[in-house]
């Protein structure tokens, strides 16, 4: 019984890695951007949380109507500005200028804020409540919560990318952007909008995180940005639903491996991404063209 | 019989100059036998383009005009320069010298999605077709952005026949002619003015070939004007209203494909002809000159697969020269020096 409520809690943390990793997966399947500040992006996602929630007391499940739009003006921006013109250079140049931008982030959080940890929704019922079935399997709202998010958010990108004008440009510049350019198309406004896309989900990690645990300056990337590219690496490079299965198997790995011992849990969570990238390098569920 | 010198010489001399000098004067071949182009405007003009691929000069002192209504045809072997031509027309490459101006207005720093807008469109050589996505899915990119005009989707679906039973299939599963037809009808859907198309022969069967090509009377009577690059000569010759040669950057001939030969078009193709006065000064000397065959220096190249050697077969090249200008008429004002001094094509001979 200990093992099936491993599986499950693996399985419910699973949703917030996928919630981590869609982002950077979509990054990299649009832009091929790998972003290196991943985390810290979504770092500061939960640091303005915490401030909303402060100065506008709006309760904590409700403070991503705020967080979110704002997170995605910022990836447009960003993606418009710094990550375009280091996309005009080479890919290459966007592994340093996303390195950058993270190191710059965490330090600049170190600097303005300060190095202690913060969480979202202390004492709130729902984020702290959680039932149980039988006697040793207990479910906490939150992550099931959590996992719910995530499989709504992929479904409605799944949806927005395969039904609407600007998922069809998304899709369309993703596979050649100088053909979509002979179309009429600016792929950098393109771009614009999947990273807006991108970071609104991010902003959603970093509330989620906030949630769950606590963060601090340096979470983003060293853990937000390790998941993330685990979950990503094993799901499948560019695939929606392989961040969610990438997430769960990741998820329910470091379970069993903390099942089997507690100091093993980030462990086997990384064996397993070492074993898929040996075995099966392109991912568990192979790209199919980002739906 | 005097030579067609005259306009080499002059062009050579305004190139480089100011803007003014850089029109193109109206040139003698167009008043004989081209009365319709000369009396309209050009839709899209190309001034003294010259555009470099890293050290490379890949074309040098192009020019061109276009007039709306024609099937205005660049050919030229591998390397000629006709892919960069046209990829510079669409705004994908930057010209380190030169202008393009359509429709009144300069183009050369717009970027290539406002082009297509604009109404300059290309089907990119090798279809460039979004792989991922269905038939009818990059029909709506194209026409995401489109001009108003009489082209939407369903048109496309009746020009092509099969294209609506298969629109929702991926394009990365149809074949390369289909491709193709989706390529043009992507480009279509945008209603451009000037439609470009890059090599649409390259990589398909000769029939195939053919029924795209077959499909070009129904493109052209919707009002578009038709700018394209083909290897394949005899099919641009077919469906060409005017002819425009490159070789390694240069154009070596232009005129109307009735007024040249298929001599004319072998040399011009292969730069069979020596004779290279001026070096430097020459290359551009064709594309003004009407139809001069100019030094091209590509004596190695071979005319793989066409029956060229006896072609020339010692003819001199008096012989075309005297043919003057590509309508056959040169002012007599215009003929003062030979144009490839005491050269013969001999010497060249493949």
């Amino acid at each position: 019984m200990a093992w099936v409520n491993a599986i499950i809690q693996g399985i419910l943390i699973g949703g917030l890695y996928a919630l981590f990793a869609c982002g950077l997966s979509l990054m990299f399947g649009v832009m091929k951007v790998v972003n290196l500040a991943h985390g810290d992006l979504a770092i500061i996602g939960g640091y303005i949380a915490v401030g909303v929630i402060a100065v506008t007391h709006i309760p904590v499940l409700w403070s991503f109507v705020i967080v979110v739009p704002l997170m995605a003006l910022l990836g447009y921006v960003l993606q418009r500005t710094v990550i375009q013109a280091s996309l005009d250079r080479s890919i290459l140049t966007t592994l340093l200028v996303t390195f950058g931008l993270s190191v710059v982030i965490e330090n600049g959080l170190l600097e303005f804020i300060n190095a202690d940890s913060h969480s979202l929704g202390v004492g709130n019922a729902i984020i702290t409540s959680s039932f149980s079935i039988g006697s040793q399997i207990t479910i906490a709202y939150l992550l099931l919560l959590i996992f719910v998010v995530a499989v709504v958010v992929l479904l409605g990108l799944q949806y927005f990318l395969s039904m609407s004008k600007y998922g069809r440009l998304i899709r369309a510049v993703a596979d050649d952007k100088e053909a979509a350019q002979l179309s009429g198309v600016d792929y950098r406004h393109v771009f614009g909008i999947a990273a807006a896309i991108a970071f609104g989900t991010v902003a959603l990690a970093g509330i989620a995180y906030g949630m769950y645990s606590q963060f601090s300056p340096t979470t983003g990337t060293d853990t937000i940005l390790l998941f993330a590219f685990a979950a990503v690496v094993i799901g499948g490079l560019g695939s929606l639903w392989g961040t969610l299965v990438g997430g769960v198997v990741l998820g329910v790995a470091q379970q069993i491996g903390a099942q089997i011992n507690q100091s093993d849990q980030l462990l086997a969570g990384y064996i397993v991404f070492l074993a898929v990238l040996a075995l099966r390098p392109q991912g568990l569920v192979a790209r199919r063209a980002q739906s | 019989m005097s030579e067609p010198k005259g306009r080499g010489d002059a062009w050579t001399e305004e190139r480089g100059t100011s803007d003014e000098g850089r029109r193109r004067p109206e040139a003698p071949q167009r008043r004989a036998g081209q009365t319709e182009r000369a009396e309209s405007t050009a839709l899209l003009e190309v001034r003294d383009l010259t555009v470099h691929h890293g050290q490379l000069r890949a074309l040098d002192h192009i020019s061109l005009r276009v007039f709306p209504g024609e099937v205005y045809a660049i050919i030229g072997a591998n390397g000629a320069g006709k892919s960069t031509l046209l990829r510079t027309i669409a705004g994908l490459h930057q010209p380190t010298e030169g202008s393009i101006v359509y429709d009144g207005k300069d183009m050369t720093k717009v970027r290539p999605e406002r082009r297509a807008t604009g109404g300059i469109v290309m089907v990119p050589e090798g279809r460039r077709l979004f792989g991922s996505l269905t038939v009818e899915e990059n029909l709506q990119v194209g026409a995401t952005y489109a001009r108003k005009g009489p082209w939407t989707i369903e048109h496309v679906y009746e020009l092509f026949g099969w294209m609506r039973d298969r629109r929702t299939q991926r394009t990365a599963q149809l074949s390369g002619g289909e491709q193709q037809s989706v390529a043009i009808g992507r480009a279509l859907v945008a209603n451009p003015r000037v439609l470009m198309l890059d090599e649409l022969s390259l990589g398909l069967a000769p029939v195939v070939v053919q029924r795209i090509y077959a499909m070009l009377p129904q493109i052209l009577a919707t009002g578009l004007t038709v700018l394209l690059v083909e290897q394949d000569v005899s099919q641009a010759l077919r469906v060409a209203s005017h002819l425009q040669c490159l070789l390694e950057g240069h154009t070596t001939l232009e005129g109307r494909p009735s007024d040249v030969t298929p001599e004319q078009v072998e040399a011009a193709y292969f730069g069979l002809a020596t004779a290279a006065p001026g070096g430097a000064g020459s290359p551009s000397q064709g594309g003004s000159g009407g139809m001069g065959l100019s030094q091209g220096g590509s004596g190695g190249m071979g005319p793989p697969g066409r029956s060229s050697g006896g072609v020339w077969g010692g003819r001199p090249p008096e012989e075309i020269q005297s043919r003057g200008g590509l309508g056959g008429v040169v002012p007599p004002e215009e003929m003062e020096q030979p144009l490839w001094p005491g050269s013969t094509p001999s010497s060249r001979e493949s």
